[in-house]
């Protein structure tokens, strides 16, 4: 059996769906962004597999990986500082517990 | 076949590491058991031929992106955070809809006929990568800067002590 694009896609469907869960069953808002982080790099993977099997010519998906990695580099440390400021003024980082503007 | 195997056992670490990140009630272990996830995944990049995604990958993800989730922890939880229950009530819910997306996922993956090219990547992509940066991807190039720029502006503000 030859190592194909499926495999890739595979697996990067199993990541993606690991990261799904935890943000949807997570209470803690930091393991959120974690989870966030395995599906952007679910996506990445399926980027540069892309690039590989489908357009090797061009090397557009190595190019849109390194992008989708720098804008999760600011995700992260917009979204953490947003924690901290969080855990400061209401005392928790439990998302169902910040509830201030629920009405 | 010597690819075979190495995706094999590279996809057991990345998906056996993730699995410890999303079920583990101990914050802080999910947080450390991102770093074999994200190499694992950069083994994947390597297999993949995407040598520079492979550095940058070890240098953002598991480097700086670890560090900086570690760091938020031990400021707020105060330890590992294994007082306080870490999921709510939707794990059923959850558990369901994450593995109906990947049973809809696989099986599309595995129906679809995939269009694929004969042709090979250049024996060295970086050199590649920063052509594509400074010509095609320019303007691209610019306004990632930018973002950049802004968020690094915006989470100093955010972060910030008011007095």
């Amino acid at each position: 059996m030859q190592l194909g694009l499926v495999h890739f896609l595979i697996l990067s469907a199993l990541l993606f769906c690991l990261g799904l869960y935890a943000v949807l069953t997570r209470r803690n808002a930091v393991a959120i962004l974690m989870g966030i982080e395995l599906m952007l790099n679910a996506a990445n993977i399926n980027l540069v597999a892309f690039n590989k099997y489908v357009a090797p010519a061009a090397l557009n998906g190595h190019v849109f990986a390194l992008i989708v990695i720098t804008l999760a580099a600011c995700e992260a440390g917009v979204g953490l500082a947003l924690v901290l400021s969080a855990y400061r003024n209401l005392e928790t980082v439990h998302v169902d517990e910040i509830n201030v503007m629920k009405w | 076949m010597g690819q075979l195997a190495a995706f094999i056992v590279l996809s057991i670490v990345t998906l056996a590491a993730a699995v410890v990140v999303v079920g583990s009630g101990n914050i802080v272990r999910s947080a450390l058991s991102l770093i074999p996830t994200f190499l694992g995944i950069t083994g994947i990049y390597i297999l993949l031929q995407a040598e520079f995604v492979a550095g940058i990958q070890v240098l953002i993800y598991a480097g700086a992106i670890t560090v900086l989730i570690l760091f938020v922890i031990m400021l707020t939880e105060h330890g590992s955070g294994v007082r306080f229950r870490q999921v709510n009530e939707q794990v059923p819910l959850g558990m369901i809809v994450a593995g109906a997306l990947a049973a809809f996922l696989i099986a599309t993956f595995v129906t679809t006929a995939w269009p694929t090219s004969s042709g090979a990547l250049p024996q060295y992509t970086a050199s590649g990568v920063g052509t594509t940066f400074m010509t095609n991807m320019v303007l691209v190039f610019e306004a990632t800067s930018l973002v950049l720029l802004v968020a690094l502006i915006g989470a100093i503000v955010i972060a910030r002590r008011e007095r």
